[in-house]
């Protein structure tokens, strides 16, 4: 089914929005580039032009050169913006220090977050990049772009900023590094209304969300993440863009237990798509891989010779949960034993697929080490339907912030709230029954708190009671 | 830093315009921060949240929760952008003279 977005979507048309002409932006020939010199002496950087791998030094040093030689019309902040970061971080790395100072709080009207403002200690030394903020801008889902957005994008940055960007940042915004603090309201009216596009967040608050690349080009995908995600971000933006929350939270959406966008480490609430029946066995598509027709994990491992394709010791003894065998030719799983690993389908993807009774699991409460240890989210919803409008997700997000809203510390995670208060507890307060699957395994420990209701006579006991039956 | 002259005292800012010393504070300091902030006039529900922002302060050495905020001075959130349009960080923690907000903004 073809995407269908929510509102009537801009049509950018680059040659009627630019702002520079094809020779200023290639305004420099190979031969200025090769003799060209940073402001500063850079022997340090320059060391990082050599090898195979895209160099940052070099790329900087190209957008450098084309801020030289722009007219002072066709920039608005420092021309020199580059080479001053260059000078900066060669001064950093011989000091094995940072030069920028401690915080700052610049934004736009309107929101509380989405700016991370950012100032030089050494300013008289390095002038243009005295402020130097960064912008999240809220990618696309999936990142799939048009270049007519890109080269728009990129215009309107040269000239109100640094030229220098981030694509992405680990959230997964479009991130623009470096302007000032006067270019921010034009930039942010810009975006908003010749890029139909808005800026992401930061603070306490919802962030950025991102999600796999999903059905848009991948077969395993278990629900439409870049709708979902799309969808997510577009309802909760005012949580998005004004911070309300005891800290920041993280929504991610991988499309299958695989995990390429990472939400299971890097998402407060982790939506993993699965399925609940039967993976799909094409018995004949088997035959090929074991006859050596078709290569293994789509060829992933052609760069070193790992012998013949052996169905028995790469994918039927690898399963985690030992639930397949093959019966003559026909390779058989016991679903029911099934642990959705995604192991035998990535090894075979012409040959098994995921169900077609299809959800997400939520996992809740990852989290970096700060303050008391790194945490991966926990399972909570073994498995619920994703489909559009997503009432049901909607109203199980609503039920955790309700809770972590109101009981949650100053920046504290949620992770850390169920620490805090519990697995039990979390769960009973958000509505949930507990269930096998939110544990790997039992408590070990006899600690065991019991609701007074649940105990028969409850905790009012008489000592004299006691007494009459057992003497002192 | 910067150095400012409002209503006739010297007053140090750093370069977000907060008040490096919160001790420094007046209720001028509040008026003159007020345009930088988008706010023409302020009227009693701005000066409720500032003196809010500002008792907080002076009682726990740190700025309120924005659920706490909202909750103490029955402002919505969406009410506290409308009087402060850079919102409570930005917007009324600096007109309250409180320090700049730290952390992973
Ligand atoms: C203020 C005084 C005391 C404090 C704060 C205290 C604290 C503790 C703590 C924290 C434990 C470990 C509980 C656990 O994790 O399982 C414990 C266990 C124990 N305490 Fe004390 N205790 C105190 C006095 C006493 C006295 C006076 C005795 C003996 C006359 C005693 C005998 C024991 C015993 C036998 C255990 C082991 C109980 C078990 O493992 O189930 N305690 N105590
Ligand atoms: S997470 Fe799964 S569905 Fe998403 S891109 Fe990766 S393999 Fe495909
Ligand atoms: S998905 Fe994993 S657990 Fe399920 S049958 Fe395949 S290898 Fe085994």
């Amino acid at each position: 089914m073809a995407f269908e977005p929510v509102r009537e979507m801009k049509k950018l048309n680059y040659e009627e929005l630019r702002i520079y002409s094809d020779a200023e932006l290639k305004n420099y020939t190979e031969e200025e580039l090769k003799s060209f010199k940073c402001k500063y002496e850079i022997p340090k950087l320059d060391e990082l032009e050599k090898g195979p791998w895209p160099s940052f030094v070099s790329d900087a040093k190209q957008e450098a050169l084309r801020r030289r030689k722009l007219s002072d019309d066709q920039i608005l902040t420092h021309r020199d913006a580059v080479e001053d970061l260059l000078g900066q971080l060669e001064l950093s790395f011989d000091e094995g220090e940072t030069h920028w100072k401690h915080g700052g709080i610049v934004g736009v009207f309107g929101y509380g977050g989405g700016v991370i403002g950012r100032y030089s200690d050494l300013a008289e030394k390095y002038p243009s990049i005295a402020m130097f903020h960064t912008i999240r801008v809220n990618q696309p889902a999936s990142k799939f772009y048009s270049t007519d957005f890109l080269k728009t994008i990129c215009d309107m940055w040269e000239y109100r900023g640094s030229g220098l960007m981030n694509l992405h940042g680990s959230t997964g915004d479009l991130v623009l590094l470096g302007t000032t603090t006067e270019q921010l309201e034009p930039i942010f009216y810009e975006l908003g209304h010749v890029l139909d596009t808005d800026i992401g967040g930061s603070g306490s608050n919802l962030r950025t969300p991102a999600c796999c690349i999903g059905k848009a080009r991948c077969e395993y995908a278990c629900y439409d993440t870049q709708a979902l995600c799309y969808e997510l971000t577009n309802y909760y933006q005012d949580e998005l863009h004004r911070p309300a929350f005891p800290y920041k939270f993280k929504f991610k959406f991988d499309g299958c237990p695989n995990g390429c966008v990472a939400s299971i480490a890097r998402s407060d609430m982790s939506f993993i798509g699965t399925w609940r029946d039967d993976i799909r066995i094409d018995q004949d598509a088997v035959k090929a891989y074991i006859a050596g027709d078709i290569v293994p994990n789509a060829g992933a491992h052609k760069g070193r010779d790992w012998g013949k394709f052996d169905i028995q010791k790469e994918v039927i003894d690898l399963c985690p949960s030992k639930c397949m065998s093959l019966e003559g030719d026909q390779l058989v799983i016991d679903n029911s034993e099934c642990v959705r690993c995604m192991h035998c389908i990535n090894t075979m993807p012409k040959a098994l697929k995921p169900g077609v009774d299809t959800g997400i699991s939520i996992l809740l409460g990852a989290k970096a080490p700060i303050l008391d240890g790194a945490q991966m989210a926990t399972l909570m919803i073994p498995f619920m339907k994703a489909e559009a409008p997503y009432d049901n997700i909607k109203e199980f997000v609503e039920k955790v912030w309700e809770f972590w809203m109101e009981e949650g510390k100053n920046r504290e995670r949620l992770g850390e709230l169920m620490q805090r208060v519990t697995l039990p507890k979390f769960i009973e307060t958000i509505g949930l029954p507990p269930a096998p699957q939110m544990v790997k395994a039992p408590r070990s420990n006899p600690y065991i708190f019991w609701k007074e209701e649940d105990v028969k006579g409850g905790w009012n006991r008489d000592i004299n009671d006691y007494r009459s039956r057992h003497k002192r | 830093m910067a150095s400012v002259n409002i209503a006739g005292r010297e007053v140090e800012l750093d370069e977000d315009g907060f008040m490096v010393n919160p001790d420094d504070w007046t209720e001028d300091c509040a008026k003159y921060f007020a345009s930088g902030e988008g706010i023409n006039e302020l009227n009693d529900d701005h000066w409720k949240v500032i003196h809010y922002l500002r008792d907080y302060y002076k009682q726990f050495q740190i700025a309120p929760m924005i659920r706490k905020l909202c909750k103490e001075t029955g402002c919505s959130l969406k009410y506290i952008y409308e009087l402060f349009p850079s919102g409570p960080a930005k917007g009324s923690c600096k007109l309250a003279g409180l320090p700049k907000p730290t952390g992973c903004v």
